[in-house]
């Protein structure tokens, strides 16, 4: 035996590979990549088995990170799992805290006064702009365009998360809705803060998209990669960008209407061959309808309380029910499902997670690609542990 | 969209024999789901994905719900008989509801934008063998979604087509989010000095792990 043939790993496994008539006609190799694979934006593993090069099954395998969070959560009062949402996807914490807000009022009847939806709105819409300018940064950094864009998001996600900082006291763990309105109120100061983002953030999305739109790199690896089919991306429960990608038209904005999103005029951009290119430019031209829709709550934006006066924040107690509260993340539907039975903790507190459910479809998008091509198919599902792990 | 009741009807009609009951829910906002019991539940599923009125082509959301057995006090008038005069007496009466687990499923249309119909199964007790009918084939959006209910709650769905654990690790022993779970005071796997804690710790291994 060979110096070679005496190593054991457990990181791959040799398996048989046979023709029609049983005859052994080469190996197939069952690679484990990951968790820590720098690609799998967190502690995530997919058991690949190649043939070649060619992906003949995968196997996602993730909850290195499960802490249980919705046990957590049916231990403590409704109001002490709001700082615990900041912490199931790091990247939208405003997000997170407004889909658990709008489920926890529409179980105890709550209204939100008009000041703190235009806030909420501005707060979701900034959340939605650097998740999906990071993303398109990991994204192409997955495809070998190391540093550069990556480092031109994050000087932009600088911005906003100092935005979020000036307001809420944290850049990442905002921790800043609450039910019935928000937990303090905006400076104009910070409105006019935020109106110079939005109105120089149009000509970066110009300079990320001459580095990125046509290039040629850009274009080989991603056109025709991963293609998911408009009936699967329905069937599989796909949300967010990556269903819209697929030609599905299903923005919750749109359908839901929830907050008070009837009154800004946005467009639906939508993909047409829903492959890891069209989510690309669906996230991009997602990222310029944010945009509108900041533009026009900063101009409309009232003046007013910041919080309903009979909302009850410490010992809220609903009324025994149910109730699905879900709004449309930037990863894709965040909803909330809480049963009350009266007493101060929710008795079943369950979270329905965008990403972990659009991993669903992982191993259909990467059959009969190269391996290289899982890793940016999964850099375009656009996942984050915490949530799907949670 | 329909009532609750106007797709009961439609549901007794086309698919004969299913027993399904409208539960309440007292919440305002909140929706009132369709109890629908596990021989028909697959047929229901087919039915409410497929019919063209309804078309509930998304099942946004699936989850478990552990219900232990518990007193349910009720107050009941009882007619009695004392020093030769009939009087009506309120009695506090106590029933025993005994436990199951419950699987619950929010279904949206994504072609007609409406929704949700909340879907329910339950099972006939809290022990891991009672089954309920996994939707999978139905909604593939449930895979993982399913998978979580089992591993979580322990519940078994028939016809799934890949029940493992999926958050927590093969060798684990117990459902975490029931009631009645204990966690243990440490969880560490790697020998430790501690040996009391990790004696607590090996009562949640299986077998297999522990040899």
């Amino acid at each position: 035996m060979n110096a070679v043939g005496e190593r054991t790993s457990q990181n791959y496994e040799i398996l048989p590979k046979t023709g029609e008539t049983g005859e052994p006609i080469g190996e197939f190799l069952e690679v484990s990549m990951g968790p820590q694979h720098p690609s799998t934006h967190g502690v995530f593993r997919m058991d690949v088995v190649l043939d070649g090069e060619k992906v003949v099954k995968l196997k996602p395998v993730f909850g290195y990170l499960h802490r249980n969070h919705e046990k957590i959560a049916e231990n403590i009062s409704y109001l002490g799992s709001m700082p615990y949402t900041d912490r199931l996807d790091y990247f939208c914490s405003m997000t997170n805290n407004w889909a658990y807000a709008l489920a926890v009022e529409k179980l105890a009847g709550l209204a939100v006064p008009e000041r703190a939806e235009y806030i909420r709105v501005i707060m979701a819409e900034l959340t939605r702009l650097q998740n999906h300018t990071c993303l398109i940064g990991f994204f192409v950094q997955d495809m070998g365009a190391l540093g550069t864009p990556l480092m031109y998001a994050f000087r932009e996600r600088e911005k906003i998360l100092d935005l979020f900082e000036s307001v809420s006291g944290a850049r990442m763990m905002c921790n800043y809705m609450r039910f019935g309105g928000v937990r303090c109120d905006v400076t104009p100061d910070w409105l006019v803060q935020a109106k110079q983002l939005v109105n120089d953030y149009g000509k970066f999305l110009d300079e990320y998209e001459t580095l990125l739109t046509e290039n040629e790199i850009l274009l080989a690896r991603s056109q025709g990669v991963g293609v998911l089919s408009r009936e699967l991306a329905v069937n599989a429960s796909i949300t967010g960008p990556m269903l819209r990608a697929s030609g599905v038209n299903y923005d919750l904005r749109k359908v839901d209407r929830y907050g008070i999103y009837n009154r800004f005029d946005f467009k639906v951009p939508l993909g047409e061959h829903g492959d890891t290119y069209d989510r690309y430019m669906v996230r991009i031209l997602e990222m310029r309808e944010s945009l509108k829709i900041l533009q026009q709550a900063l101009r409309d934006i009232p003046s007013g309380p910041v919080m309903d006066p009979k909302a009850k924040l410490r010992g809220l107690r609903p009324k025994a029910g149910e109730a699905y509260g879900r709004i449309e993340a930037p990863k894709g539907e965040l909803g909330f499902y809480l049963i009350s039975d009266g007493m101060a903790n929710p008795y079943r507190y369950r979270v329905r997670p965008p990403s972990f459910i659009n991993l669903t479809i992982l191993e259909d998008m990467c059959l009969g690609h190269r391996i290289a091509d899982t890793v940016v198919i999964l850099g375009s599902v656009d996942i984050v542990l915490g949530e799907v792990d949670r | 969209m329909e009532t609750p009741e106007q797709i009961k009807l439609r549901l007794e009609t086309a698919v004969p024999g299913a027993k399904i009951e409208i539960l309440p829910n007292d919440c305002p906002a909140g929706e009132r789901s369709l109890l629908v019991d596990t021989a028909h539940v697959l047929a229901v599923a087919k039915f409410l994905r497929d019919d063209t009125q309804l078309r509930l082509d998304f099942c946004s959301n699936v989850t478990g719900v552990d219900w232990p057995e518990a007193e349910i006090a009720e107050k009941i008038k009882v007619k009695q008989v004392g020093d030769g005069v009939e009087k009506e007496v309120e009695e506090l009466k106590k029933n025993v509801r005994p436990g199951f687990l419950e699987v619950v499923y929010h279904l949206y249309s994504m072609e007609l934008k409406h929704g949700p119909v909340v879907l329910r199964q339950r099972t006939a007790n809290r022990d891991a063998k009672a089954p309920v009918v996994s939707l999978t084939l139905v909604w593939r959006g449930c895979e993982f979604q399913e998978r979580e209910v089992f591993d979580l709650f322990g519940i078994r769905l028939e016809g799934h087509p890949d029940l493992r654990r999926i958050l927590m690790w093969d060798g684990f022993k117990g459902f975490p989010m029931r009631k009645d779970y204990v966690p243990p005071d440490d969880f560490e796997y790697e020998p430790t000095p501690h040996d009391k804690v990790l004696a607590e710790a090996r009562k949640h291994y299986s077998p297999e792990v522990k040899t």
